[in-house]
């Protein structure tokens, strides 16, 4: 037996946890072939997992993000641009920290800083949609060639998105208190010490901000994995049904969660023969278009920038969704 | 004194707020404490990680949760 193989099993996807769960489902007295037995399986097997990857996920994952403060960042990337410039930007925003609640204030950072609106795009774009987090946990639930054509697409977005924001000329379409922002620029460094008390105030502050979140996609997650009937959710989001992609999207755009609640929702509607796409494009628009982060930026750039903000990322997810489709049969 | 605590409402700034409280009564200091939640405003101090920690309208601190004796030193 191959050892990276039972390694991701057990670490990752924790088998031993679902066989633990499993045996104590049965010794309660509940049968986990049945359909109540099985949603408390999904339920409490789940909700573990995901808790014990966040806490030591964003744990380390907060360690790195502590050399990577967005006043570097903006170090890093002044005086750049091209398209590299747009790939270091995605590939930065991957590592800079989780919140969507920061994304405004590193916007007018940025700007302010005389950063341009294509390197910005890419990095705010890159920054909800691809973190570290959440590719392990894709690795965990589904397995890592998802895993990583996931950060691959996440990534191209948030290129061409920026490189397409940087090409419609629309520097004059930011509010106009933002350019007169003062720049700030801190060259402090952090001691090991406070790497670490960063790293577990950020596990403390994520895991109490989500925990509603997982528990309500863990919940649904658990009726759709055993109450609703496949048929009923293939006529309705079957890969053969052109709709479902941008329903899937629509759907997901008012939605405020994390991708930590989406997850098992997305797990348990790949269980039930839902495509691929229409899923990544669920969370997708989940985490990168969600309603409150757009009235956010509503207040820093005007109407037709937002607009075609919108409009990239809204198109980026589509063409995402009917790609992983077309190519489910390459991953599972 | 005023003290402003930049930040949009996250349960982080809520602790910053209540510690700057607490290291003002402590210093022996009357301090008003004043939340900074608009965006707009955060920004002009030149913020770009929340909460933020404004004395005098001289920001001391960002992207930071600062213990009771940390802020009591700033003051």
């Amino acid at each position: 037996m191959n050892i990276f193989g039972w390694l991701n099993d057990q670490l990752l996807r924790m088998q031993w946890l679902s066989d633990l769960v499993t045996a104590g489902v049965s010794a309660a007295g509940l049968d986990p072939a049945s359909r109540l037995g099985g949603s408390v399986q999904f339920f409490v097997y789940d909700v573990v997992k995901i808790f014990i990857l966040l806490a030591v996920l964003i744990f380390t994952i907060s360690y790195v993000q502590s050399f990577f403060p967005p006043e570097r960042t903006r170090r890093i990337l002044g005086g750049r641009s091209g398209i590299w410039a747009n790939v270091l930007a995605a590939l930065l925003g991957t590592i800079t920290p989780f919140c969507s609640c920061s994304s405004i204030p590193i916007f007018i950072g940025f700007t302010a800083a005389g950063l341009p609106l294509a390197i910005t795009f890419s990095f705010l774009i890159s920054s909800p949609l691809v973190d570290l987090a959440s590719v392990i946990l894709l690795a965990s639930i589904f397995n890592w060639p998802i895993a990583l054509a996931y950060v691959v697409v996440g990534l191209v977005v948030a290129v061409v998105g920026g490189t397409l924001i940087g090409r419609a000329g629309m520097e004059n379409q930011v509010a106009e208190f933002v350019r007169t922002v003062p720049v700030q620029d801190s060259d402090y460094a952090m001691t090991r010490a406070e790497r670490l008390a960063f790293a577990r105030d950020q596990v403390d502050e994520i895991v109490h901000r989500v925990w509603p979140y997982v528990l309500i996609g863990v919940g649904i997650g658990a009726v759709i994995h055993n109450w609703v009937p496949s048929d009923i959710i293939t006529a309705l989001l079957g890969q053969d049904k052109w709709w479902s992609v941008p329903v899937a999207t629509l759907v997901g755009i008012p939605m405020y969660a994390d991708i930590f609640g989406t997850l098992p929702i997305a797990e348990a509607l790949v269980g039930k023969g839902v495509g691929l796409g229409t899923v990544l494009a669920f969370m997708m628009a989940v985490t990168a278009l969600s309603l409150p982060s757009i009235i956010m930026l509503k207040r820093v750039v005007k109407t037709p920038l937002l607009m075609l903000f919108l409009a990239i990322v809204t198109c980026g997810i589509l063409s995402i969704g009917f790609l992983f489709n077309a190519i489910t049969h390459w991953f599972i | 004194m005023i003290i402003k605590i930049l930040g949009s409402g996250c349960k982080k700034c809520v602790t910053l707020g209540e510690n700057a409280k607490a290291a003002a009564e402590a210093a022996g200091k009357q301090a008003e404490i004043v939340k900074v939640t608009d965006i707009a405003q955060i920004a002009a101090y030149g913020l770009m990680s929340t909460p933020g920690l404004v004395i005098d309208e001289k920001l001391v601190s960002g992207g930071k949760m600062l213990t009771v004796q940390e802020i009591e030193k700033l003051l």
